[in-house]
Order: C-alpha cells, then sequence, then structure tokens
C-alpha cells in the first residue's frame, strides 16, 4: 500500500478506530487520533504503557490496517547494528573468494547482505510496517543509532554506499517504561500512553478476541479484574490474561464446574506470581462473587 | 502547510499554551509546537477534545506527570481557576531524583605555590603524606575488580580463548588478497555487576550516615555503575552529586539534597516507592544491593518483608548491614529482622567503616546464607 493509499485509509481518526476494529483491535480515541497523526505527520509512533496493555497487539493491527507485512526488531541489552541494520553473510562471502580462484569477484554483491530489519523496512517501505520493540531494554548507545535513522530514514554501508527509503517508513516503537527513554527520541515521535482499559472497553475486548465467550461472562471477568488491579500486586494483570481468564473460566464451566468456581480454578492463568496469588486468595472469592452479581 | 510572516491569531493560542507549559518544567521542543499545530489542523479541529489529544500525542507528557498536564490544559483553553497541583498525598513516600541540576565537576581551586616559594626546607615541613586514616583510599582502588562480575552480551577482540571472529577475519582475508593468516578471535566481555547502596538516614542511625555518605562517594568514584539512595521517611537518589570528585563538596551537595535528615524512618514504604518508580527496579536487576539500616521497623513490618522480598528476587545479592551488628551479643531478634533474614543473603556488620569496605570488596565471594550463619550463632 502506498502512502497516498495510506492516507487515504487514516482519513480521520474515526476511520482508523473502525479499521482497527475490523482487525480484531478496539482502540479508544486517544490511540486511534495518535495512529492517525502518525501516519499522517510521517513521524514515528511510540507507544508506552504497563506490560499487557495490547502495545505489540496495536502495532499488528495496524500494519493489517494498511495492509503491509509486520517487520518485528526486538531489542534486547546488547543489540548492536549487525541485528538491527545489516551483516555481510561471510560464510558465504569466503566461499566464493575460494571458488573464484583467480576470476574477479564481488563480495559486496546484494547476494552477500543479510538484510535485518531496519534495512528490509528501508527496501520496501510502501510494503512493510517497523516494530520496534520493548526499545527501553535495548542500550543508550543503540537508542542514538535508532535516533538517526528515524530522523533521515537512511542507513550508510561503507562497502556499498548510503541507502535511503523512497518514501516515509511507518514505525512503530514501544516501551515497557523500565527506564526513561532519551528526550530526543521521545520529542521526534507521536506519543501515546497506553492505559489500561475500563470495564465496559475490556469486556468488548474479551469479547472480540476470545469468540466463545458469553457476554455476561466477559463483563464479569473484566470487572473481576478491574478489582484485582486496584490491589498492590506485584504483576498487575494484562489484558491479554484476563481474555486467557475467560477462556479458560469457559471451558472449565463446560467441562463442569459452576460458574464462581471455574473463575477460581482458572485463576493461575491471570496471577503468575505465587505472591500475589497467595496475596488475592484470600479475597478472591468475594471479588468474584462481586463482579458477577 | 503555510507559515506566514505573522501567525493567524488562532495559532497564538497554541504557541502561548507551549510557553506557559516549559514556564511548568515540561520539556518541550519546538518542533514539538510545529507538529501541535499541524496535528490539531489535521484534526480538524473540530472540538476542544481534538486539541487536547494533540496535545497528548505531540507535546508527550511524561505519564507522571499526566494529571498535571491535564490540569494545565483545562486552565489555559478553558479558563478553568488553576486546580491546586500538589500531586503528593500524604501517605505517599516523597521520591527525589536529582536529574535536574547538571554534573558540573566544579573546580576546587588549589592553593598551589609558585616554584620560587616553595624552598626546600618549606616542602619538608608541609609534605602532606596520603594520609588514609579511613582506609578509603585503598578501598577505592581495589573496588573496581573486586564486584562480582557478569558475562556481557557484547564480545571483546581477544588473543586467545575464543570464537572466530568471522566480520574481521574476513577482511582480513580480503586485504590479504585471499590468503588465510592467523584467524581473529572475539570473546564475550566479563563486566563487573552494578552495585546499589540504601542508605538509612534517619534519627536511629545518625552516628553513622557522615561515614556511609562517605563510603558512597568513594564507591561512585570507584566502582562503574554504582547508585546511591539515601531513605528515611522520603527517598533520594544522590548519584549524580556523588560523582563530583572532591569529597566535601559531594556530600556538602548531598547533604543539601536530602531533606530528612535524623527524622524518622519508613523503610518498609520507602523501600516500596524505590520498587514501584521502573527505572530505579530496573537497576536493582541482577545488582548486588547493599542496605546501610539498622531495620528497625517501628510497627507493622510487612510492608518491609514485602519490599524485602522483591528486592532480592531481582537483585543478584541483597545484603543488610546493620550498626547494631557491631556488638558482639547481637542476634536478629527483632521481629522485623527476624521476617527479612530468610530472603538475605547477607546480614553483617555496619558498626565501622573498615568493616563495610571489607565485606563490599568480598562481595564476589559466595558465602553462606545469613539465615544460615544467624542460626549457627544462637
Amino acid at each position: 500500500m502506498t502512502r497516498a493509499d495510506a492516507i487515504e485509509v487514516a482519513a480521520s481518526p474515526e476511520a482508523v478506530a473502525t479499521r482497527l476494529a475490523a482487525s480484531r483491535y478496539l482502540a479508544d480515541d486517544g490511540l486511534a487520533t495518535a495512529i492517525f497523526l502518525a501516519i499522517r505527520l510521517g513521524k514515528p509512533l511510540l507507544l508506552e504503557g504497563a506490560p499487557g496493555v495490547g502495545k505489540t497487539e496495536a502495532a499488528k493491527a495496524v500494519a493489517e490496517l494498511l495492509g503491509r507485512e509486520l517487520v518485528r526488531l526486538q531489542c534486547y541489552e546488547g543489540i548492536d547494528a549487525a541485528h538491527a541494520l545489516y551483516e555481510w553473510n561471510y560464510q558465504r562471502q569466503l566461499l566464493a573468494i575460494r571458488h573464484a580462484g583467480e576470476h574477479e569477484i564481488d563480495i559486496y554483491d546484494d547476494r552477500f547482505l543479510i538484510a535485518r530489519p531496519l534495512l528490509q523496512v528501508l527496501r520496501a517501505p510502501d510494503q512493510r510496517v517497523l516494530l520496534v520493540d520493548e526499545i527501553d531494554r535495548s542500550d543508550h548507545e543503540f537508542e542514538a543509532l535508532l535516533l538517526e535513522f528515524l530522523s533521515d530514514f537512511q542507513i550508510s554501508i561503507p562497502e556499498r554506499g548510503t541507502i535511503r527509503a523512497a518514501t516515509q517508513p511507518i514505525v512503530i516503537l514501544t516501551s515497557n517504561r523500565t527506564r526513561e527513554l532519551a528526550e530526543a527520541l521521545r520529542r521526534r515521535c507521536v506519543y501515546h500512553w497506553i492505559g489500561y482499559p475500563d470495564a465496559a472497553r475490556e469486556a468488548e475486548i474479551i469479547m472480540l478476541r476470545s469468540g466463545h465467550v458469553a457476554e455476561a461472562t466477559a463483563r464479569a471477568v473484566a470487572n473481576a479484574v478491574q478489582q484485582i488491579r486496584a490491589r498492590p500486586l506485584a504483576k498487575p494483570p494484562g489484558i491479554a490474561e484476563a481474555v486467557e481468564w475467560a477462556n479458560a473460566a469457559t471451558i472449565l464451566e463446560k467441562g463442569g464446574s459452576p460458574w464462581p468456581e471455574a473463575f477460581r480454578r482458572a485463576i493461575g492463568v491471570l496471577i503468575k506470581d505465587e505472591e500475589d496469588m497467595s496475596a488475592i486468595a484470600p479475597e478472591l472469592g468475594r471479588i468474584v462473587e462481586e463482579a458477577l452479581a | 502547510m503555510m507559515r506566514g510572516e505573522s501567525l493567524p491569531r488562532a495559532a497564538a493560542a497554541f504557541l502561548d499554551f507551549a510557553r506557559m507549559l516549559r514556564r511548568h518544567a515540561f520539556a518541550i521542543a519546538p518542533e514539538q509546537v510545529t507538529s501541535f499545530m499541524q496535528a490539531a489542523a489535521l484534526l480538524g479541529p473540530r472540538s476542544m477534545n481534538d486539541i487536547r489529544e494533540a496535545a497528548l500525542a505531540t507535546l508527550a507528557p511524561p505519564p507522571d506527570r499526566r494529571v498535571e498536564f491535564e490540569a494545565h490544559f483545562r486552565a489555559y483553553f478553558y479558563g478553568d481557576a488553576k486546580p491546586p497541583i500538589d500531586g503528593e498525598k500524604d501517605d505517599e513516600t516523597r521520591i527525589k531524583d536529582d536529574r535536574g541540576t547538571r554534573q558540573e565537576e566544579s573546580q576546587t581551586i588549589r592553593n598551589e605555590k609558585g616554584g620560587e616559594l616553595s624552598s626546600a626546607l618549606e616542602q619538608l615541613s608541609s609534605r602532606d603524606f596520603p594520609h588514609d586514616a579511613d582506609g578509603l583510599s585503598s578501598f577505592h582502588r581495589r573496588l573496581a575488580s573486586a564486584l562480582p562480575a557478569r558475562r556481557s552480551f557484547r564480545t571483546a577482540r581477544t588473543r586467545s580463548r575464543g570464537t572466530l571472529d568471522l566480520r574481521r577475519s574476513l577482511s582480513e582475508i580480503v586485504s590479504a588478497d585471499g590468503d588465510i593468516p592467523a584467524p581473529l578471535l572475539r570473546r564475550r566481555q566479563i563486566v563487573p555487576r552494578k552495585l546499589l547502596l540504601l542508605i538509612d538516614v534517619s534519627g536511629s542511625m545518625k552516628l553513622h550516615t557522615a561515614d556511609y555518605l562517605k563510603l558512597a562517594h568513594t564507591t561512585v568514584q570507584g566502582a562503574d555503575r554504582a547508585e546511591v539512595f539515601t531513605f528515611g521517611t522520603r527517598l533520594t537518589r544522590i548519584t549524580p552529586v556523588l560523582r563530583i570528585r572532591d569529597r566535601d563538596q559531594a556530600l556538602a551537595r548531598a547533604a543539601a539534597l536530602v531533606d530528612d535528615w535524623d527524622g524518622g524512618t519508613r523503610m518498609g514504604q520507602t523501600l516500596l516507592a524505590f520498587l514501584s518508580v521502573p527505572r530505579f527496579s530496573a537497576f536493582a536487576r541482577g545488582a548486588c544491593i547493599v542496605i546501610l539500616s539498622d531495620a528497625l521497623e517501628r510497627g507493622d513490618h510487612s510492608d518491609l518483608e514485602t519490599a524485602m522480598r522483591r528486592l532480592s528476587a531481582r537483585a543478584f545479592r541483597l545484603s543488610l548491614a546493620t550498626p547494631l551488628a557491631g556488638d558482639p551479643r547481637f542476634r536478629p531478634a527483632t521481629a522485623a529482622l527476624r521476617a527479612i533474614l530468610p530472603v538475605l543473603d547477607d546480614l553483617v556488620d555496619g558498626s565501622s567503616l573498615k568493616s563495610l569496605s571489607d565485606f563490599i570488596l568480598s562481595l564476589a565471594r559466595p558465602a553462606p546464607a545469613a539465615e544460615a550463619i544467624w542460626k549457627r550463632v544462637s
């Protein structure tokens, strides 16, 4: 999908929200607006939020909305240019040199170049969306490298010269905020903080994502999860966990457990921390009863 | 986008809003203001809410100041009376992070005498032997190499024992015209672990805080990655000021920065507050954490227990150094200490600089868990 098409798709925030809903992602007004602005202003989109609020899912939905392939770059401590930009296929180069014998050979040919996510996106900006996932895990050096990439959308390969994107690619960055990102990076992006959704929206998301969960169940799960998140837990459950919980409880119920019991027995998919579990266990019965009421 | 010499009247409001935010210490770049206006124009703007969302998306207020931002927005665009922005409730532990001050290493003026003034005699009489009364300079020297290490993801060039560095080997081969010289190797680097000092500055620790801060200063100077926080009723990050080379100056700045000297302790809450800041708790991951405190938690110690358990789950090694342990009759008998003993890796004597610095230098050596040691004693 070319840039003109992308602009057509993103005619207004509402159009974006409708399209996203069609690809099974429910965005609130703020997120729809941020995505709309990122596409129209041609800036990267920086999504921050607690783990499990659907940042990566949002990126997947945007790729689907634009009908493009998602290229994902997962960051980690120690990630460097060879993992993000490009690398030469040294084994093949060595073989080619030996094979060539006396002949002339260009070992910096395309077939020896391994394109990593950033280069892949530069080569086909109209067909790909770049997702730089969990950027807060990478080191400061990598952040600086990315900054350079995001401002000019070009990569210099010493042996080959500079490769520039034909049009501006769409880039989405996500961060769990385990550390503060550089101001320069935040400044360059359209920013959105994804919070936990309210109960009604979460119920909708659960229905949309799981398929076979009854509406009453979804609503009860959403209410209970809101209650649980209000407690001081080490790892508050995300949306994905809530969906899993609804799924698991439904399966148990079909298998013969009565309602409140099914929720209690499926709690292992919602809370995955022993300490949190023992903190919530005495109250769980009451929370579920209240949510079901 | 059209941008004339003089801005239309409607646009001036946007500029003014950004200016007002800057006055309230929001970092907003000119290009962000431009995008803000572009965004508002793109959205219509059909309603006030469009402008609000454009502001949130382009001016990017940090999530912890979001409420404040919204209050400013309402005050500016709706003309609301400014709601009092305190943001800090009484039961919430205040956190102070000294990021604003630049780490300008202010030069200390040295009174160096000219050559003609320093006769041999004078030199003899005024010679300042490197005094090491508190043993800190040898601690400084040995610290960097004494900290526990881990294998980094990064590789370094090496001459022996490593894997083949294909990238460099190939360029060697190309420059040698296809001949294969000795292969080049690389190996994963060994880096020292992070060191986190949490210093209790409450009234009961009064006698020791001065020494502890000296130790903290030396640690920050000597270790690659060290962080220092003080806690009492609040939590204060003092690492940036301790980076100043001159000790007296650094300690004076630290003294000014900390607001809760010699007050009460809310150890449990302050440590939980530490853990609730993602940046801080991420620093604790895989680090050596040394808490310098007597752990005299008044009243309910369940917060302290939770905090210590979470810290211990993140840390490479969690140690508590208490001045009370200087007394040979000391036993971990208080309810709070008994509760946290199982999660502690070390419970050691923190009554003197010597014992403390020896302990920190020994962090890399394995030791039995605190509980086992103290069970044997009692």
